[in-house]
């Protein structure tokens, strides 16, 4: 019988967007059926155009090049740095990028699922999304979970 | 060394990348042919055999030779 892997998406930053597509890209290599049901920050994973960042700011397990306290870490440009840093190292260390990672997924046939209420609490619009994405609320992601072999919140 | 049908080098790529890529080129595949995968990515070790053991594609041999290790799988039934 096929495995099945269920996964709450609901962080938008650029490390926490790596879970869910790497997980779930690979599950569908594996030959698991895959659902991931994107809520709350987890939507802007769904855009179109992705724009992710990391933040060094009130994350102290962040590696940095020289410590930086946090009263810098809130000055203009740090966010954009540390993000231009990670990319940089992410490229350098031969690791998928997210955009290449989602391409597999939606390949692979593993169902994205907005979350509608989300969805309506931030007014984003159907076409800041990708193509081929569905639609569901909480009753739609426990009814596939309470049939995975695997469930993750991330 | 086995001798093999398809040769797939994933030098420098990272985890995941070499076992999405050797499923993409067993998927080309005759059931019964042999794909040698070579990978850079420490973590392969222990990630192709578990790909290998999830998708029935049997993994009949492996080693490394200096940095880069080798799997030589078969295309299975499934």
């Amino acid at each position: 019988m096929t495995k099945k892997l269920a996964i709450i998406a609901s962080k938008g930053t650029l490390d926490g967007a790596y879970p869910p597509f790497l997980l779930a890209s690979t599950a569908a290599a594996l030959g698991f059926e895959v659902k991931i049901f994107f809520t709350f920050y987890g939507l802007q994973l769904l855009r179109k155009e992705l724009n992710l960042k990391v933040s060094p700011l009130g994350n102290p397990a962040m590696p940095m090049p020289v410590p930086v306290p946090s009263i810098i870490q809130v000055l203009p440009g740090m966010e954009w740095f540390a993000t231009w840093m990670m990319k940089q190292k992410i490229k350098k260390k031969g690791i998928a990028s997210i955009e290449e990672l989602r391409d597999i997924c939606v390949e692979s046939e593993v169902e994205l699922i907005a979350c509608q209420m989300t969805v309506d609490l931030f007014d984003f619009d159907d076409e800041g999304f990708i193509d081929g994405i569905s639609r569901g609320g909480a009753a739609t992601f426990l009814e596939f979970s309470s049939e995975a072999d695997t469930t993750l919140y991330i | 060394m086995s001798n093999y049908d398809v040769e797939l080098d994933t030098s420098g790529l990272n985890c995941p990348l070499p076992v999405l890529k050797a499923r993409k080129a067993l998927s080309e595949m005759q059931i019964g042919q042999r794909l040698r995968l070579i990978a850079t990515d420490s973590g392969a070790k222990q990630d192709i055999p578990a790909f290998s053991k999830m998708t029935g594609n049997p993994l009949i041999e492996s080693g490394s030779d200096g940095d880069k290790l080798y799997f030589v799988l078969v295309k299975g039934e499934a």
